[in-house]
């Protein structure tokens, strides 16, 4: 490798560190963005035209097709994207990762003297191979879960130990060829479909409360097969590049399952069994009261203090905007209005936060679980809009409840609490919820959009 | 066994750099705001579309005449920077929105 070539890596390796250090403020994080943009376009340009190979020109111009038709892709779908869509689009974005780090490795699987090479690169290709190839299939799974395609939260008994199983015979199956030296493309083949299925087994089980964890595992998954390939050329900056995705991966992967208080572990072998049917007819849990938009009006225009709980149910109602219309009409009034994000509100980390900065809510009104928790106590009506198991109390004082031990937004603290609801449907993690039931608690049923349109209404003419 | 300890004296450095890059990643990631999660990961979604460098390599590397190195390259080209464009762009995207009005 060329010295010159050596520094373009370089640079591009510290513009990665330099810029994943920005996208952690607010105030700095486009240009982390795209000073690491930057970076890439160095680093790839460098690898084009950089060496010192003899290299036919049809190569050239097939490396600019390509470079060019992704390019035009690419940005197409990062301009139309809506933002409820993002987990979608970053399993999608994973799933092509990992599939050019899978590609990269059949190539070199077939370029290299299997026999005669060190186990230590062989064993590198095949794992670029096998990760590659679990991240792809794994995350179209994982889209094809969350735009509804697939649906069925498949329970095969004994499911842990087939899937267990079945992941260690591709490892041994890969082992046997690292220290045989076997060069069988037949194998190779059987490696790469073993890696496909696993990627679907592996994802195919996890329950829809637990997406934000399986996309950020992947994200991380993603990482490690660059990291792979990087070290099968020898290649810092995709080394570098692709561990620091992996190590952000694994983080946020943590900080998810900190968030709902359950270990990796019990996310992925899925121990997570909605129990909605049996405990719904077992339980009665009072009855409910029921208020309408113009009571609700007059509550809010009289308080203080209105914290708002979004949920993924808004986003799907697409009443963000109206949910920004009301905080800033009550606002105008003089009520102190702040929203409550809980970690994991969304299909992903901080999902929510960007669904709301979308609709102009200013950033700094969206308050952290932890930050709001003590607040509640002094909130005169807390709005609960499309949200339901992050704030249902069952997390503190049931525990039977799947969910018993997860953080949850500590509403039953303030004065009044209004939950919009479409009806009395359980919600995504599929148990029931006794807040709906307390005495302070009012439900407001509708379409979150219309329901928040009439709320508009009914203030404006305060 | 053998095999590992064998790796490890071979490939030392690149041994260190997994090491500490882990722990710049970790150190860079741990105290990033909840707010900023979902461009953090499509930030690094993108940055993971740094295997494009070695689809390039291949295609580099490839004989003209050897049409299935060539098609797998040119897939893994064109997969790789989807990721890349489109990581970047949307994350910018989302950065954007995230802007101070006042």
């Amino acid at each position: 490798m060329s010295v010159t070539l050596s520094i373009i890596y370089l640079i591009a390796t510290v513009t990665f560190v330099f810029g994943l250090k920005r996208l952690g403020h607010p105030d700095t994080a486009k240009s982390g963005n795209l000073i690491a943009a930057g970076g890439m376009g160095l680093a790839i340009v460098g690898t084009i035209f950089i060496h010192d190979l003899e290299v036919p020109t049809i190569i050239y111009v097939l490396i600019g097709i390509a470079i060019l038709v992704g390019t035009i892709i690419g940005w197409l779908i990062a301009m139309k994207v809506e933002m409820t869509k993002m987990p979608e689009l970053v399993s999608l974005f994973n799933g092509f990762g990992g599939a050019s780090a899978a590609l990269i490795g059949i190539v070199e699987f077939g370029n290299t003297n299997i026999s005669a090479t060190s186990a230590s690169v062989v064993a590198t290709i095949l794992a670029a191979i096998i990760i590659g190839a679990i991240t792809f299939s794994g995350s179209l799974m994982a889209f094809g879960k969350l735009n509804g395609s697939v649906k069925s939260v498949i329970k095969i008994p004994q499911y842990n130990i087939v899937n267990n199983l079945f992941i260690v015979s591709v490892v041994a199956l890969a082992a046997y060829m690292v220290a045989g030296g076997i060069d069988s493309s037949l194998l190779l083949y059987a490696l790469l479909a073993g890696g496909l299925v696993y990627g679907i087994l592996f994802v195919m089980p996890i329950g829809g409360a637990d997406m934000p964890v399986v996309i950020s595992l992947l994200n991380s998954l993603t990482g490690i097969a660059a990291a792979i390939t990087g070290v099968l050329y020898d290649n810092m900056v995709m080394l570098v590049g692709g561990i620091l995705v992996g190590s952000a991966g694994i983080i946020l992967t943590v900080a998810m399952c900190v968030a709902m208080n359950r270990t990796l572990v019990s996310v992925i072998f899925g121990s997570f069994t909605a129990t909605a049917g049996p405990e719904g007819v077992n339980k009665t849990l009072g009855s409910i009261k029921s208020t309408t938009a113009s009571d609700t009006a007059i509550m809010m225009n009289y308080a203080t203090n209105v914290i708002i709980v979004p949920g993924y149910g808004l986003a799907v109602a697409q009443a963000q905007h109206v949910i920004h219309e009301l905080e800033e009409l009550l606002t105008g009034k003089g009520v102190n209005v702040k929203y409550a994000i809980h970690p994991v509100a969304g299909r992903m980390p901080g999902h929510m936060n960007v669904l709301l900065a979308e609709s102009n809510v200013e950033y700094d009104m969206l308050v952290e679980m932890d930050d709001i928790n003590p607040q509640f106590n002094n909130a005169d009506v807390v709005l609960v809009v499309g949200a339901n198991d992050v704030v249902n109390p069952a997390a503190h004082n049931d525990p039977s409840s799947p969910i018993y031990g997860m953080p949850i937004l500590d509403v039953e603290n303030s004065k009044h609490i209004v939950v919009n609801k479409r009806s009395m449907n359980v919600g995504y993690a599929g148990i029931d919820n006794e807040l709906f039931y307390n005495a302070k608690t009012a439900m407001l049923f509708g379409d979150a959009k219309k329901v928040l349109t009439d709320l508009v209404a009914e203030l404006k003419n305060m | 066994m053998e095999n590992l300890i064998e790796f490890i004296s071979n490939n030392l450095q690149i041994v260190y750099i997994i090491i500490l890059a882990t722990f710049v990643g970790v150190e860079l990631i741990k105290s990033i705001p909840a707010v900023l999660h979902t461009p953090l990961m499509s930030g690094a979604n993108a940055l993971s579309g740094v295997v494009i460098v070695g689809a390039i390599l291949v295609m580099l590397h490839s004989d003209p005449t050897d049409y299935l190195a060539l098609l797998l390259g040119f897939i893994a080209v064109v997969l790789g920077i989807l990721n890349v464009v489109g990581g970047f762009a949307v994350t910018n995207r989302m950065l954007e929105m995230f802007k101070k009005k006042k």
